[in-house]
């Protein structure tokens, strides 16, 4: 139980021309296809153990979710297959089929039975799915006066109510609030341990380094690469480095935040690198870790003055941390066109879990307020882990202790 | 066997949704379940004050005061029980797109609810209509249990129906549409609302070619006359229900895996 066999596994979508020609080819008999097929994915091999846990990684319209679609049955494959053993159950969508007029428990009860299960199993799984969701008194509320949060709280407890064999999670579990997050994952940790198979699927590589024995990296349709969370996640690192910056601007918006870059443009940020102390790229951060930031300005005017500043941002844009070539007094004077300066900025990366950005600034007094050449947000995202450390909270790693004395 | 087994299993999922679509509806007003009952017993007394009392209407040949109201209810009951199954199952499976998209469960659940909150609509109505035929003392007897066949031959075919214009509306939107105006104009062309011998023997010749006129004819005559239907007028419908069940099992069972692509 709670294996995963893929074999020569493809989906294509089917493209008609116009409306009619799919009536065409239903109506005529003996008629040739008259649609063009539209790869998403192509020969995707792979096996999954008993009690593994997998992470799937790739970037937007890689077929993460076309992949997970075919494993939980609900699309079928165009070539190949797909065999599952044992019980599945994916956290896809969080509160699917919830109705807002019904309240939690009588929603709880619809979902498991939606699930396959009986409802006497739900009946008798409902008290542990109200600790478990920890929503008190609202469990016989209606859903509509829940808040986004204890949806989630009360989706994810019925969804995991009866440990699966296979257990499919989504980014789903980025949503609720950080004690939540922590729970489900001790439980999916736990029912990993039991033996469930586990297939995390997420473009937020600190939680697959954080959980999975296995990496799959999709990218364009296909695996590109499988092995150690480490190896698979390095290349994938050096994969998005490749980009010319003129595209990484777009996968910079994957988090739904747009970069924005404005100033006169006489002076430009051409390359920027987040690096660590090797000169490596990297994406995903240790916390402590030393980083370098490997930037390249170029003039494309005469500059009387430069000042180059950095900031750094976490997930909300609130800055941790900012300075620039003013205030360290290394202003430069006299700059030509098309001459290039290159900075170098290091850092230990003393910051708390999550995602942060560096913001660039070129200008030409103390602050970008009297003359600014470039305004870049969001150049570069990166993610902090803890690994290695004592967990903790908030946005700054403080090297600190605890003494406790008892009498 | 294997489908039974899969339904058996999902029979609490079935019979929740059936449950909670009704309540839905009635969930948040004063007089919840009350409005059920409230809307078919107005439209049947409008009936039978308008046409009985004040129109004063008269069936040619039956002499009862409510003859022809109980003519009225026997084809527009029944008649909108066909037309909310039919229109329900046609658009089941692009109204739960999500659903389907998201979640691997026995997809015919779907169709088998939507039919099923028809029939508890109609249960429902039918019952109280069958009240109004005791207490008015037009109750037709032992031959009411005549109905059960008759019923079961249209339950057949709005599932073979509706489960055919389901799919094919996910890959046709057009058919939703079309299906519209077609039951529309279907109605008018069944002996419903007026008796088909009031017709010019043109018409009449033409509308026996109609296979619901027949049925509904079946439904007229228990009702209104207390008689046995003309069993043997229902075979061509009986025979187009049957091959409409089959045609959309088979088109569901080819097309299911492309559905959900297209929804």
């Amino acid at each position: 139980m709670g294996t995963i066999s893929v074999r020569d596994l493809g989906k294509a979508y089917k493209q008609y021309p116009t409306r009619s020609a799919r009536l065409a080819e239903w109506l005529i008999p003996f008629s040739p296809p008259r649609h063009a097929q539209k790869w998403v994915l192509q020969g995707l091999n792979f096996e999954v153990k008993p009690g593994e846990a997998i992470g799937i990684i790739g970037m937007n319209g890689a077929g993460k979710s076309t992949l997970l679609k075919m494993i939980t049955g609900t699309t079928e494959p165009t070539t190949g297959s797909v065999k599952v053993t044992g019980r599945i159950a994916a956290l896809l969508e969080l509160g699917m089929g919830f109705h807002p007029d019904f309240t939690g428990r009588q929603n709880a009860i619809m979902a498991g039975q939606l699930l396959g299960l009986s409802a006497d199993d739900m009946r008798s799984l409902m008290p542990e799915i109200e600790a478990f969701a920890e929503i008190g008194d609202y469990i016989d509320q209606p859903v509509r006066v829940y808040s986004s949060g204890m949806q989630m709280r009360l989706a994810f407890s019925v969804a995991t109510a009866k440990r699966p064999d296979i257990l499919i999670v989504d980014e789903a579990l980025s949503v609720g609030d950080n004690y939540f997050q922590h729970k489900s994952f001790d439980r999916i940790r736990a029912y990993n341990k039991l033996g469930t198979t586990l297939l995390i699927v997420s473009h937020d590589k600190g939680a697959v380094q954080g959980i999975c024995d296995r990496a799959i990296l999709l990218s364009g349709g296909s695996i590109a690469m499988q092995g150690s969370p480490e190896t698979v996640m390095d290349y994938y690192n050096a994969m998005i480095a490749e980009r010319d910056p003129a595209n990484v601007q777009q996968v910079l918006g994957h988090d739904g935040n747009v970069q924005t870059i404005s100033g006169t443009g006489e002076a430009r940020v051409v390359k920027a690198t987040l690096c660590d102390e090797d000169g490596k790229p990297v994406e995903v951060v240790k916390v402590g870790q030393a980083l370098q930031v490997q930037v390249e300005v170029e003039a494309f005017a005469d500059l009387p003055e430069l000042v180059f500043g950095y900031q750094i941002k976490d997930r909300l844009g609130q800055p941790v941390f900012g300075t620039n070539t003013f205030h360290t007094k290394q202003l430069l004077q006299d700059l030509r066109t098309g001459q290039r300066v290159r900075f170098v900025l290091r850092f230990p990366a003393n910051l708390g879990e999550g995602s942060y950005s560096v913001s660039f600034a070129l200008h030409d007094a103390e602050n970008h307020l009297a003359k600014s050449y470039e305004w870049r947000d969001r150049a570069i995202v990166f993610n902090v882990v803890i690994v290695g450390k004592d967990h903790f909270v908030g946005l700054a790693w403080l090297p600190s202790s605890i003494e406790v004395q008892r009498d | 066997m294997g489908i039974l087994k899969t339904f058996w299993g999902y029979r609490g999922f079935i019979l929740g949704s059936v449950q909670r679509e009704f309540q839905a509806n009635y969930k948040n007003s004063l007089l919840g379940a009350a409005w059920t009952v409230i809307r078919p017993l107005v439209m049947i007394i409008v009936y039978t004050v308008v046409f009985s009392q004040i129109m004063r209407s008269k069936l040619p040949g039956v002499e009862s005061e409510f003859a022809y109201s109980i003519y009225l209810c026997a084809g527009v009951l029944t008649w909108t029980f066909f037309s909310e199954a039919v229109t329900r199952g046609q658009n089941v499976f692009i109204e739960n797109a999500n659903l389907l998209k998201k979640i691997n469960f026995p997809r015919m659940c779907l169709p088998i609810i939507a039919l099923t909150n028809a029939l508890v609509n109609f249960v429902i109505i039918f019952a109280l209509f069958t009240v109004f035929l005791l207490v008015t003392g037009a109750f037709p007897g032992k031959i009411f249990l005549a109905l059960i066949p008759v019923l079961a031959i249209q339950v057949l075919l709005s599932a073979g129906l509706g489960l055919t214009l389901g799919v094919l509306n996910v890959f046709f939107r057009d058919v939703g549409q079309l299906s519209a105006i077609v039951l529309q104009f279907w109605f008018w062309a069944t002996p419903i609302v007026y008796p088909i011998n009031i017709l010019p023997p043109f018409f009449q010749q033409l509308l026996s070619h109609n296979p619901m006129t027949h049925l509904m004819a079946a439904y007229q005559q228990i009702l209104v006359n207390g008689q046995r239907p003309d069993w043997l007028s229902l075979w061509p419908i009986t025979l187009i229900a049957v091959v409409l069940c089959i045609t959309g099992a088979r088109l569901f069972s080819k097309h299911a895996g492309e559905m959900v692509d297209e929804l």
